[in-house]
């Protein structure tokens, strides 16, 4: 192959945005995030070695306008990870390569995402009696 | 076929000019199978912990099955984030020094973290808190 038939990388720049690729950037987005988010997971052991004192101050946190709204977006982050997860591993097991079937597994990881999140934070909200 | 400049030991063995062969690969891999369930198992614990205060969530640790998953969860969780921010830095931090830096700080930051959770969640488990 002479170098100018070479495949080329797409210039992100000039790059015309589409679902797959929107998609395979927010599965690193999600990673990284989730990552940050578990040093809430980290926060949430040492509050529980520590005591009721500690833990009472994590639970203030957490049910704080910002602590919701991260644990929202770490809530969304993790199952948007998880079903694209899912999607990557298929793909591994060489299923639905296809540029149908690729785009079909990406509207349904999107929209799994969102309805997962909001029942977890329905029930969730169930749980603490409407507060 | 691959390069014949390659010695038959070479091909056998696999690994390829990084020397590590497909084992970052099959981690990953093999952690994300496992976090499926355990996901699914800890987003169920945690929406059913809404609102628990300390002594519930510590009866709730004291269950083995608990403790063990939260426990697998820790590693693979850790293992796995560790594995991806490799990824990310080795595509993103061009200088060699920055990057083997990077990594260093993320690789042991991923056990250091991992270490003292599990030894957090067994402390819960056991009573031996506050």
């Amino acid at each position: 192959m002479t170098a100018r038939n070479r495949p080329l990388s797409p210039h992100l720049q000039i790059y015309r945005p589409q679902l797959t690729s929107l998609l395979s950037i927010t599965h690193r987005a999600t990673g990284i995030a989730l990552v940050a988010g578990a040093f809430l997971l980290v926060w949430w052991i040492v509050a529980l070695v520590r005591g009721p004192e500690s833990f009472a101050l994590f639970q203030h946190f957490i049910a704080s306008f910002l602590g919701r709204l991260l644990l929202f977006g770490w809530t969304w982050a993790l199952f948007y990870h998880l079903a694209n997860g899912i999607r990557h591993l298929s793909w591994d097991a060489g299923w639905g390569y296809d540029l149908e079937s690729t785009y079909a597994s990406g509207w349904f990881v999107l929209a799994a995402s969102i309805v997962l999140t909001l029942v977890a934070w329905s029930v969730g909200y169930v749980m603490l009696g409407g507060q | 076929m691959m390069s014949a400049m390659r010695t038959p030991l070479g091909r056998v063995r696999g690994l390829g000019s990084a020397k590590g062969g497909v084992e970052h690969w099959w981690m990953q891999r093999l952690t994300a199978v496992a976090l499926v369930p355990l996901t699914l198992w800890f987003v169920y614990a945690m929406v059913s912990l809404t609102g628990a205060d300390h002594a519930s969530v510590v009866n709730w640790f004291a269950r083995p099955r608990n403790a063990v998953l939260m426990i697998l969860l820790v590693i693979a969780t850790f293992h796995h984030g560790q594995l991806g921010l490799q990824v990310v830095i080795e595509d993103y931090v061009h200088s060699e020094r920055t990057k083997l830096a990077a990594i260093l700080v993320v690789k042991f930051a991923a056990v250091l973290l991992a270490a003292g959770s599990i030894f957090g969640i067994v402390r819960i488990a056991f009573g031996v808190i506050g």
